[in-house]
């Protein structure tokens, strides 16, 4: 007998069981696992918080000015995440680098890492820095010892705080912000467009793709924000500013309609369309993802906050109130996106390419492609955040009193 | 240019050029990948399969044979070959099996079942497309055609993505828990360039598989092309498979 490792016989034997139908041989592994529904999920949230960041810089949407700092923080959290669970999942990890030194042109994935890095170097922490450079340049002057080297570091050795220099901050932020959309819109369409082009899944190869993973990706990446800034005013006992906060759920709503009318097309499209792959399909809906797609994914990701969130908006709730009804609701599509890269990722793997089966996926507790890792990742980001936001608090300028520059 | 200018230079020059021709040499790697024998000329080949599917008996003498030559792991996840067997339904049902999974051949016949009209063993393997999907997708060129036509997997260079498997219409790749990279079907490479037959074929008492080069002319495939009405697998996704078909049935993808 050839060795193969324990933990992976057993759970091939058991999804093995669970086949309905004929599948090939070779279907019964799942090759993208949990991993993978991870890595869509954390990249969408980076673009997401990301363009909810832009709107204060390029679209001089004023009440989002209080979450500004917050959503690029947010995006540069989970940016640093975004690449572990690929790196995780890879048979050799090791080679991991050979994407860099040989990436073949024809592949959708080689130009990942080039994208990755792009938007992390070239735009993210741009940004970032031409925002923080005056507090970090405070900061430095104001403390001592290990703290001052740090801060001096951080701001680059950079001490210029004449108004010119400040008006240009602003500037080149802005003219990054520019950049930074289209960045955004092509780190995440980007990874609509791997499962998208794929033309032997028909539950994957879709036009549509990149750009309904783009929406959801706005949908998340504005919720995370939102319930990141509603957990910390509960945890701080700070007033939340509620201008901002309804200004945000506006345009969550909007991102939501736009990604429920994307998604409804693609379906509505399939069916319509009737192909020779909408047999399994439908099965495949109907015993595999039923609860994941129709009841997690539909009803209580999506309908339930878009009705919470047109009731916020048509009746007058007390601030307290809708408080809650938008903590709740961001929680709810952040469960519900969730679940919508589950849907995509492993729902493409759960049906035969021969058209007749169903395959079954059971998900390790524990090794490397297992829930633990998958949650150990979804936990980093907010370790990094907090870190982040002990580094550069967001808040730090509004107690400073205006420096006269020597 | 002065001495000092020069040894700068020199300096920098040296270690860039190592560098740069380390790196070319690594990017080339998937251009002359499989070893062949001295004298071999992949240029004058362009390799396929036949498949006469009323010769398959259902025997699995190929999966075993190709298990042992290729180190496939023995567990039933792992095939670079596999038979499906179909039965046709008089109501006009069909019903499929992969008979090669099964952990040993049954020891009595089976009971014949009244409602059978028509039933047919389908060998399957790697398309060895033309147009092959995987070779598309591979992030890092691990993945490759050879001149003569075949689709092979350079196990040094593979990350282990599992893209290609993810591209495959045909199922036809896994990987291997062994070597933690993408496998398949190579034709028997290190056979064929060696003027021998695949495995696979070798084993075939029906002869229900035909090996042969499609830029032959008086080869046995080119024949097989000639006088059989052929089909390809899922012929839609443009993929351009060379492993040929003859009276195929509609049911089979």
């Amino acid at each position: 007998m050839s060795a193969i490792p324990e933990s992976l016989h057993e759970q091939l034997s058991h999804q093995l069981e669970q086949v309905i139908g004929f599948i090939y041989p070779n279907e019964v592994e799942t090759q993208w696992a949990i991993l993978i529904v991870v890595y869509p999920y954390i990249t969408g949230i980076v673009a997401g918080a990301f363009i909810l960041a832009s709107l204060v810089k390029v679209f001089n949407v004023v009440e989002v000015q209080p979450i500004y700092r917050l959503a690029l923080l947010t995006a540069l959290a989970f940016m640093l995440v975004a690449g572990m669970p690929l790196q995780l999942h890879l048979g050799h990890p090791l080679r991991a680098y050979e994407i860099f030194m040989t990436p073949q042109p024809t592949s959708a994935m080689a130009m990942f890492g080039f994208v990755y890095l792009w938007y992390l170097l070239g735009i993210l922490l741009i940004e970032i820095w031409f925002e923080y450079r005056q507090q970090l340049v405070l900061m430095a002057r104001q403390s001592r010892g290990l703290m001052k080297g740090v801060y001096s570091a951080l701001s680059l050795f950079s001490r210029d705080l004449s108004p010119e220099a400040l008006a240009f901050d602003k500037k080149a932020s802005k003219f990054v912000t520019i950049i930074g959309i289209p960045s955004a819109f092509l780190l995440h369409g980007y990874v609509g467009f791997i499962f998208g082009s794929v033309k032997a899944n028909p539950w994957w190869g879709s036009v549509l793709m990149p750009i309904v993973f783009l929406m959801s990706a706005i949908v998340s990446g504005i919720a995370m924000v939102m319930f990141i800034y509603i957990l910390l005013s509960l945890l701080r006992n700070e007033k939340l500013d509620m201008r901002c906060l309804d200004k945000i759920g506006l345009f969550l709503l909007v991102a939501i309609i736009v990604d429920f009318a994307l998604e409804a097309l693609d379906y509505i499209h399939r069916l319509y369309q009737s192909e020779e792959s909408i047999g399994i399909l439908t099965e495949l809906v109907s015993y595999r993802l039923f609860t994941s797609l129709v009841v997690v994914q539909l009803l209580l990701g999506m309908l339930l906050p878009l009705l919470i969130l047109v009731l916020v908006r048509s009746v007058r709730f007390n601030e307290e109130l809708r408080k809650l009804l938008y903590f709740t609701s961001s929680l709810l599509l952040l469960l519900g996106i969730f679940s919508m890269r589950w849907n995509v990722v492993i729902g493409g793997q759960l049906y035969s390419k021969s058209f007749r089966g169903l395959m079954a996926y059971k998900m390790e507790l524990t090794g490397i492609e297992s829930l633990m890792t998958a949650l150990l990742l979804l936990a980093l980001p907010f370790i990094i955040l907090t870190v982040l936001f002990r580094l550069l608090p967001p808040r730090w300028m509004d107690n400073q009193v205006p420096v006269a520059v020597p | 240019m002065n001495k000092r200018d020069f040894l700068k230079d020199a300096i920098l020059f040296f270690p860039a050029a190592a560098t740069l021709q380390a790196l070319a040499k690594d990017a080339q790697g998937a251009a002359e990948p499989a070893e062949t024998p001295a004298g071999y000329d992949a240029t004058k080949h362009w390799y396929g399969m036949g498949i006469d599917v009323d010769k398959c008996i259902g025997c699995n003498r190929c999966v075993e044979a190709c298990k042992v030559e290729n180190d496939v792991p023995e567990e039933p996840f792992f095939f670079r070959t596999w038979i499906e067997r179909y039965q046709i339904h008089a109501n006009g049902e069909t019903t499929v099996e992969c008979i090669s999974t099964r952990a040993a051949p049954p020891e009595q016949a089976e009971p014949e079942d009244p409602t059978v009209v028509r039933t047919f063993f389908v060998p399957k393997l790697c398309n060895q497309c033309a147009h092959p999907p995987c070779v598309q997708v591979c992030p890092v060129g691990a993945t490759f055609q050879t001149q003569d036509g075949v689709v092979l997997v350079d196990a040094e260079r593979c990350i282990g993505c599992r893209y290609c498997i993810q591209a495959c219409p045909y199922g036809a790749r896994y990987l291997n828990p062994k070597t933690r990279t993408a496998d398949k079907c190579t034709f028997c490479y290190h056979r064929i360039t060696e003027g021998l037959l695949p495995a696979c074929v070798e084993v075939c008492p029906t002869e229900a598989r035909i090996f042969g080069d499609l830029k032959g002319r008086a080869d046995r495939l080119v024949r097989f092309h000639r006088v059989n009405p052929i089909s390809v697998l899922k012929p839609d996704l443009n993929t351009e498979p060379k492993v040929l078909y003859a009276k195929l049935d509609g049911e089979v993808r």
